[in-house]
């Protein structure tokens, strides 16, 4: 019997696991699922009804002016009134109506209600109107509130908008332009690195891994007034910009570089001895056997190290702000969506659609190498993003 | 915006081409420098050992590089840096010292970083144990821990807009479309701005936090629970113990040392807080934090590299502990070797 199964036979009824961990679920969930939900909505649906209610349809109160009492046709004893409560409006299903400000959703739709002095007022869904009395009208045309539900509908206008002309589409490039060479470059460098600390005898090595293992908690603060500094002055002295991609590729490779190190060394140590020491019998190079077989084998390591830096430099913001400059050609997704918050406060659905622009990377990557993500999580748990 | 995609690829293949050429062609220039002639055994084996010991530093030679420039020279510099001036020239002694413990936010931040710490770590691990103990018991539990689990991959600035629009306050008779105030008056109560709430806003934000990190308590926790060796679990029950004994009794104690894991790499993380107070309230309404009021200070007026520096150290001095036990660990790891 495995633990796990152990663990079955304890504790709370089964039922009420399961329902507490699919409350926890959808508790966790909700929170993403509001932005996704709220990105594909119209601006004056967002505004007008929680996101919640969209696939339900929104139910707005409005108010109608029925005709005036000259329009009235007499039916026998009664006088009647009937037309539409959408005439030069938008249209909709009419849910309630109410002839109070304060009561608005007072009767349902499609039944006759009796509104007092003799009148009796019928608003079908369809918006049609029947107001009858028992003598002649008088005065203006009645005010009704009504419930009008409009039907869910869906757009991907907000998208559109805020790929051409809020420039998240050009940031989505400049994340990719940071992302992608700043996972590949640590990784190599780190590579070599760990194979020298695991295969290779020389003075000083545990120093180094002790260095290494220290640095891999230094918070970055630590690093950027001295790293601004310098590069102003290296920008300064040889008149290029202190803000480039170069820079910044350099930066996130040296900060991922202390934790690149430790997996990659934890997992090349533990390669069996044998197949390197008969390589090396036969005659191989070290260089040799650092391609040939230590890259090869290390793969999940490898692998797991990527995940890690790729979403860590994909979602940074700080290193971003001090090091790359605010430029279209260069302000990252963070930055984009962080300006955005600024500028566009309220404009759910800028920010919305924005923010899923700026998530849904990540978590493809996250959803498509969950397995090696949860491996150097646990074989790496020391540092914390 | 095709030049640029052009020039990045670009960048990454010349990138990974002249990093493997530095290692091959120091290999090569390795090999001719110290030459292993066949006739003179002497020689050959002086050259093999000279080439020992110099390949080791090529190879580790340009993660050194990056580690001495990138973490190793600032931390000294800032440590420096927080006896000068603001420009960095001229020397003022404890001068940025007394200043912080006399300014106002400089003490919020203190506060509100212990408040952090002191709620945020035990929160996550508390879940996180909750949940992966729930979740090891059901047949769709690996579903489930991925659904917690995937906030992980969200960036703060992501999260922060999506609890951003959460947390939303409509004035005046407008319709509430924020969850929480929607909720707040379905049960009868009145909206509140949530996030300028002074004091309590604070835990606001804490939440989009503990929403990120309890996953990666949860799957830690998860794997140390079913590293548990079952006799002691089967033990247990035969002697008709129960759930809760089991679990707090013989359970969590067996996976304390994870636990401090967890706990520890999250309090790191903690004090490293930043971009989710930047886009929340960028410190307003009494949420500012260190690692804000630092990142406020390297650019505020100009720049005052003393007091950010001084800072910076608060945050540094917080996780040295932590530091000095890692490397501890890891020599007597590597000791049992």
């Amino acid at each position: 019997m495995s633990a796990a199964a152990s663990l079955r036979r304890i504790g709370l009824p089964r039922l009420i696991v399961h329902v507490s961990v699919l409350v926890i679920c959808i508790i966790w969930l909700i929170p993403t699922l509001g932005i996704l939900v709220t990105s594909f909505r119209e601006a004056g649906q967002i505004t007008a009804s929680g996101w919640w209610t969209a696939f339900t349809g929104a139910a707005e109160t409005s108010a109608a002016r029925l005709g005036e009492p000259s329009t009235a046709k007499q039916n026998g004893t009664n006088y009647v009134i009937s037309g539409s409560v959408f005439e030069g409006g938008k249209g909709g299903t009419v849910r309630a109506f109410g002839t109070r400000v304060a009561a608005p959703t007072e009767f349902t739709a499609g039944q006759p209600a009796d509104i007092g002095n003799g009148e009796t007022l019928t608003v079908n869904e369809d918006g049609s109107y029947t107001y009858s009395k028992n003598a002649p009208f008088e005065g203006r045309g009645k005010r009704v509130y009504l419930s009008v539900a409009t039907p869910p509908s869906f757009t991907t206008e907000n998208y559109r908008t805020v790929l051409t002309s809020q420039g998240i589409g050009q940031s989505f490039v400049n994340s990719l332009t940071v992302a992608v060479p700043a996972t590949i470059i640590p990784i190599l460098i780190a590579a070599f690195a760990a194979y020298a600390l695991s295969w290779m005898e020389f003075p000083g090595r545990a120093l180094i891994i002790a260095l290494v293992v220290g640095l891999i908690v230094v918070p970055l603060q630590m690093s950027l007034i001295p790293l601004l500094k310098m590069y102003n002055e290296i920008g300064n002295f040889f008149g290029v910009p202190s803000r480039s991609y170069a820079g910044i590729w350099l930066a996130h490779s040296a900060f991922g570089m202390p934790l690149a190190i430790y997996l990659l060394r934890n997992y090349i140590s533990g390669l069996p001895r044998e197949i390197i020491e008969s390589a090396r019998v036969d005659g191989a190079s070290d260089f040799e056997i650092f391609v040939k077989i230590i890259l090869p084998l290390s793969f999940p390591a490898l692998a797991s190290f990527s995940i890690f830096q790729f979403l860590w430099t994909w979602n940074d913001l700080l290193v971003a702000m001090v090091f790359l400059g605010t430029g279209k050609d260069q302000l990252v997704l963070t930055g984009a969506l962080n300006a955005l918050l600024g500028s566009m406060g309220g404009k759910w659905e800028i920010l919305t659609a924005s923010a899923f622009i700026t998530i849904v990377v990540p978590i493809i990557v996250f959803f498509a190498l969950q397995r090696y993500l949860v491996r150097g999580l646990l074989a790496g748990s020391v540092k914390g993003g | 915006m095709i030049s640029q995609i052009v020039s990045a690829v670009g960048v990454v293949i010349a990138g990974v081409f002249v990093c493997a050429l530095y290692y091959w062609l120091s290999d090569k220039i390795l090999q001719i420098v110290f030459p292993v002639p066949v006739e003179n055994v002497r020689a050959a084996s002086v050259n093999l050992n000279r080439r020992a010991m110099v390949r080791p530093w090529l190879f580790l030679g340009p993660a050194l590089l990056l580690l001495v420039v990138y973490l190793v020279y600032p931390v000294v510099a800032t440590f420096f840096l927080s006896f000068y001036d603001r420009s960095g020239g001229n020397f003022v002694g404890l001068a940025n010292y007394r200043w912080a413990i006399q300014d106002a936010q400089f003490r919020q931040s203190i506060f509100n970083n212990i408040l952090w710490l002191a709620v945020v770590p035990a929160a996550c691990t508390f879940f996180g144990l909750v949940i992966a103990v729930l979740t090891d018991r059901i047949w769709w539990g690996n579903l489930a821990k991925s659904l917690i689990f995937m906030p992980m991959a969200i960036s703060f600035v992501g999260a922060s807009v999506i609890w951003k629009f959460i947390y939303e306050y409509r004035g005046g008779s407008e319709t509430q479309i924020g969850l929480l105030n929607a909720i707040v008056q379905a049960i009868g109560g009145s909206p509140q701005v949530w996030i300028s709430l002074p004091f309590w806003n604070n835990f606001f934000l804490m939440a989009i936090l503990i929403w990120i990190q309890t996953g990666f308590a949860m799957v830690i926790l998860s794997a140390a629970l079913r590293g548990i060796p079952e006799e002691t679990i089967e033990a247990a029950v035969i002697d008709g113990a129960s759930g809760w004994q089991i679990f707090w009794k013989i359970m969590v104690p067996q996976i304390w040392g994870t636990i401090a894991v967890v706990w520890t790499t999250i309090t790191i993380l903690v004090l490293k807080v930043f971009d989710i107070v930047l886009t929340m309230t960028n410190g307003q309404w009494n949420t500012m934090v260190l690692a804000n009021l630092m990142f406020d200070w390297m650019f505020r007026g100009g720049g005052d590299s003393g007091r950010s520096a001084v800072i910076a150290l608060i945050i540094m001095a917080a996780v040295t502990p932590i530091m000095i036990w890692n490397i501890r660990q890891a020599n007597k790891e590597m000791g049992g070797h």
